[in-house]
């Protein structure tokens, strides 16, 4: 198959690649700009990234936003894989199409209409609006990534595995924590980011689920943002990608060393 | 509750636990989705049948609870739907948001086709990396992504000054603020999102069959017509929604990329409640942006089902 990997396909995948990242790079390189002016080059410096530090809003908007994402994707990781363990396990339950229904649906439901709907209950059952109602907002539309991801490892789980475990005469529930989980956990992981930075990155929703008090880092650099591009602004964005980035990388470098570590520890039993 | 793990369990104090543990199982998600992405439908579709008030919360009648309903569902109305008719503001909104939609998800398939083709044809040592290199902007903010292109597109941005520094223009083309910067943002934050869907049909794929097809005297292209495009038909399609669904609703990018005068509905809703603050009006765009939606993300739905049966 190698021989047919053309030289279309390479400059395809050279041209989208380039799309993909291009912007991202010239924004990184405009954030070490000594000029005011975004768009001219005024040579290097990292004087922005100071200023950003000093700026005590942007630093509260930050901490706020990091608390929401922990909480609320711990408590989707544990939603999200319950509703996954629903859906493949139990194939036959009273609701399971509506069920179903409303895990996949808020994978492509405009954020407009999940951020007013949300307002709009809490209005109804009289809760203040702040840092309560954006993390609940954020675990209502991040528990479904985390269904769908953990779901996707589960449909490939082998089922004798905890039949055995059980057979032996474990409980169910501990089979769960002695054998299932420890299979799902990569995936559980993936689900507990992936819900992390979609609650980082969430503008829309948090609008409309936040209060006075609870103004989260993507709503403070959109008011910035519309009134127009800042250094600043720029500085704060490379941080973020830079944290991402690091994260993606190391998670995936532990994952890699787990699987590895599970491939010699099952060539031992099978010696052994 | 069907549990036929419980089965295989032994003794009856274990079957009892475990017919607990998976009612809990489906019972804790699925009240969650209940309360918190069902039953707000129903509050939106009851206050876009109230009418705006002077008060907090800013609509009239306030129901509080069954007693209430009775003695007061004479005073909802349809008027906000008559409303959205009469005003062109609105349904040109639904239609110009449909319509950009649609091209824009064109053009993400016409980019994105190449790139997941590209990437399913590669050496299986390389194909991780360059699934990681497509999912790894994903990671990054979305609102920086399409903030970043505001520094390309204007006026004085980047691309012109490429342009005009390669002589290929005299004057900086006007992009930022038209469907064309629109079109891009959508092309460019949704791109993983048909990439990945294309690929995973495209790697599926068997290519001894476009052998076979060349062998027997069929052009590249006609092979990639029969065969190729069809089978990886399924992938176009999941694509496609995963695009055009959260587009027709989008508002950062129209909002950060489009000019003052295009309209999209997510944009429109969004000023409807944050700078009119009229909450019946909004969630009766709300309600038929829902409605608009209904058929395509049942669809997708369906696609999931059926992808998800396929897995097993």
């Amino acid at each position: 198959m190698n021989t047919t990997w053309s030289r279309f396909n390479i400059a395809s995948i050279v041209l989208g690649f380039a799309f993909l990242y291009l912007p991202i790079v010239l924004l990184i390189i405009f954030s070490f700009n000594a000029s005011k002016l975004v768009t001219v080059w005024g040579g290097f410096s990292t004087k922005w990234y100071v200023s950003l530090f000093q700026n005590e809003a942007l630093m509260d908007a930050a901490w706020v936003t990091i608390r929401v994402g922990v909480l609320s994707a711990t408590f989707a990781t544990i939603l999200g894989t319950m509703a996954a363990l629903a859906l493949t396990r139990y194939t036959r339950f009273r609701g399971r199409v509506l069920f179903s229904g409303m895990v996949f649906a808020p994978l492509v439901m405009p954020e407009v209409i999940t951020g007013l709907s949300l307002l709009l209950l809490f209005v109804a059952i009289g809760l203040d609006r702040g840092f309560l109602t954006v993390t609940l907002a954020h675990i209502t539309f991040t528990m479904c990534f985390v269904a769908v991801v953990v779901q996707s490892r589960l449909v490939t789980f082998d089922r004798s595995l905890e039949e055995a475990a059980m057979d032996l005469g474990a409980t169910p529930v501990r089979t769960f924590f002695a054998v299932t989980l420890p299979v799902i956990l990569p995936a559980i992981v993936s689900g507990w980011m992936l819900a992390f930075t979609l609650s980082l990155d969430d503008l829309v929703i948090a609008s409309f689920a936040s209060g006075p008090g609870a103004t989260t880092l993507p709503m403070k650099i959109y008011s910035q943002v519309r009134l127009g591009v800042t250094p600043e602004i720029n500085a704060a964005c490379t941080l973020l990608i830079a944290i991402v980035t690091v994260g993606v990388i190391a998670a995936s470098i532990v994952n890699k060393r787990r699987e590895v570590q599970r491939k010699l520890d099952e060539q031992a039993a099978q010696r052994g | 509750m069907a549990d036929n793990a419980s089965a295989s369990a032994g003794p009856a104090g274990n079957n009892l636990i475990s017919a607990i543990t998976s009612r809990l199982v489906i019972l804790v998600p699925y009240a969650w989705l209940l309360f918190f992405f069902l039953i707000p439908f129903f509050i939106v579709f009851k206050i876009s049948l109230s009418s705006t008030a002077i008060s907090m919360p800013p609509y009239t009648p306030v129901i509080n609870g069954f007693s209430d309903l009775a003695s007061k569902w004479h005073t909802f109305s349809f008027d906000n739907y008559v409303w959205l008719t009469q005003d062109p503001l609105y349904y040109r909104a639904y239609i110009r948001s449909v319509v950009i939609a649609a091209v824009a998800t064109f053009f993400t398939l016409l980019i994105g086709y190449p790139i997941a083709y590209g990437m399913a044809r590669a050496p299986a040592t390389l194909r991780p990396t360059l699934l990681m290199l497509v999912i790894l902007p994903f990671w990054t903010s979305f609102l920086i992504r399409v903030y970043a292109w505001i520094g390309i597109l204007k006026p004085e941005g980047l691309l012109n000054q490429l342009l005009m520094w390669l002589n290929l223009i005299d004057s900086p083309l006007i992009i930022l603020n038209t469907d064309w910067a629109i079109y891009i943002g959508i092309v460019y934050s949704y791109l993983p999102f048909m990439v990945l869907p294309l690929y995973s049909a495209l790697e599926k794929m068997d290519y001894t069959l476009i052998e076979a097809a060349n062998d027997l005297g069929c052009p590249p292209l006609g092979a990639f017509w029969k065969i190729t495009f069809p089978l990886s038909l399924p992938g176009v399609v999941a694509g496609c929604l995963l695009v055009f669904i959260p587009a027709v609703g989008e508002f950062v990018i129209p909002d950060l990329l489009g000019g003052s005068e295009t309209l999209m509905i997510g944009k429109t809703l969004w000023n409807e409640f944050n700078s009119n603050r009229d909450w019946p009006v909004s969630s009766a765009v709300a309600v038929i942006l829902l409605l608009l939606l209904v058929v395509p993300i049942m669809f997708f739905q369906q696609a999931q089902a059926k992808a998800q049966e396929q897995g097993r």
